[in-house]
């Protein structure tokens, strides 16, 4: 058993992929890197010693000394690694659990307030409908929470497949567009749609996208005040599909744009009453880097934001 | 009056949806495990089944094997609904011959009723 764990430890590629780092990131491999780079130099330091110095054993002894310093140091930063790594995950997993277990209670909540709403159990006094309202918008907000968790914990666990399928991601936009008009209608907020003529299909999970999609959209409607108009642009750059979202919303503070695609980070100009988890953001990018896409943005305080995204056609 | 078998292990959920279909006019059995839910659906015959995933005793999966491995009750359409939202779940079912796959909290309890009402084929 314990020369199995050993072994185990020496399949250096295999902990790196537990970790999901890149192998130039991950520390056992620059652990193992350096102690080839330890003994090359000792080897290197007698070589030179005994062609040039009187005494090379002391300067080799040096050498080792302090390459056997080193080799202890970065044997415990691998360690605290590793502890961290396990922290992360159990962290994950806990969030992954707890978000499971509170969605079917929500649920229930939700529909528990449909049903009375209805009116099928007896008419409703209109302050009550109002407080019902109340209950259903902060039920719903919880539940978004939780989605949003859960997709999270999906996407660090390396648990959300890339389920990739021959898309018009056109069709996409004009049925998301179509869906939110109500709330852009009710915010007053105009929504343009402008896309190149025979644009090819890209080959993405349809359902993953529509996921960026929709977050740009309902951000950028959720952070205009009081109307404002939304352009959508969809062509084609090189080998990639372009998509482009330009709001005339609060915009992102010059000191916050830095953090924007970090989990939970809410600007200070979002916050203002606006509900949201500060998860929309970090998923969309995870989702368009996963699929070989890249994603940014300009933003001006008080004057916009724009959004862009790129998805490799082939 | 149309039926439907109703197999979730949540009493809370089986009350509201069970209250709601009552209202449209639906006779409505309900069942807390797999396994009696699978005796109701050979005894009543129903017009519809609607079925969670994780279950006591029998789970979803197998029932809805069972259901349509018997050819007195093959035809009965049944509606999937859960939590469950990989797409793993999804697909197993889809070949397992259900219907149509709900996952609950995307939906409101009248979307929901929506769906079902279209399929018993109203």
């Amino acid at each position: 058993m314990n020369l199995k764990k050993i072994l185990d430890q020496l399949d250096i590629p295999a902990q790196c992929r537990r970790h999901k780092i890149p192998l130039w990131q991950c520390p056992q491999f620059l652990f193992l890197i350096m102690g080839l780079v330890i003994i090359g130099s000792a080897i290197t330091a007698y070589l030179i010693g005994t062609r040039y110095i009187e005494d090379p054993e002391i300067i080799a002894l040096i050498v080792l000394v302090l390459s056997s310093v080193l080799f202890i140091f970065t044997y415990i930063i691998n360690i605290s690694f590793e502890r961290l790594a396990e922290v992360s995950r159990l962290k994950s997993e806990f969030i992954r659990i707890v978000s499971h277990q509170l969605r079917s209670p929500l649920t229930n909540v939700s529909w528990a307030i449909d049903i009375l709403l209805s009116g099928a159990l007896g008419g409703l006094m209109k302050e009550q409908v109002e407080y019902f309202r109340i209950l259903k918008e902060n039920n719903a907000r919880m539940r978004e929470l939780v989605k949003d968790l859960l997709l999270v914990s999906r996407l660090e666990e390396g648990a959300l497949p890339i389920r990739r399928e021959r898309i018009s991601l056109k069709n996409i936009i004009k049925n998301l567009v179509s869906k939110f008009l109500p709330f852009a209608r009710a915010s007053n907020v105009k929504i343009k749609f402008e896309s190149e003529k025979d644009l090819p299909e890209i080959f993405v999970d349809p359902h993953q996208v529509e996921i960026v999609v929709e977050t740009l959209l309902d951000n950028a409607i959720r952070y205009i005040e009081k109307g404002g108009l939304i352009e959508i642009c969809l062509g084609k750059k090189e080998e990639n599909i372009f998509f482009k979202i330009k709001d005339t919303g609060v915009g992102i503070p010059q000191e916050d744009q830095k953090y924007i695609f970090q989990k939970f980070f809410r600007s200070k100009t979002t916050q203002r009453g606006v509900a949201g988890s500060g998860l929309g953001l970090f998923i969309s990018k995870s989702i368009i880097d996963r699929m070989g896409g890249k994603i940014w943005f300009e933003s001006e305080e008080g004057r916009g934001t724009t959004f862009y995204f790129t998805l490799p056609i082939k | 009056m149309k039926r439907i078998v109703f197999i979730e292990d949540e009493p809370a959920l089986q009350k509201i949806l069970g209250e709601a279909l009552s209202k449209e006019g639906y006779e409505v059995i309900a069942a807390l495990d797999g396994e009696a839910g699978l005796r109701l659906v050979e005894t009543k015959k129903p017009d519809l089944v609607l079925l969670d995933l994780i279950l006591p005793k029998i789970d979803g999966f197998e029932v809805l094997r069972r259901i349509k491995e018997d050819p007195e009750t093959r035809e009965i359409p049944i509606i999937i609904l859960t939590n469950l939202e990989r797409m793993e779940d999804v697909d197993r079912v889809s070949e397992l011959g259900a219907i149509t796959y709900l996952v609950k909290d995307n939906y409101t309890l009248e979307e929901v009723v929506e769906k079902i009402k279209k399929a018993i084929g109203e």
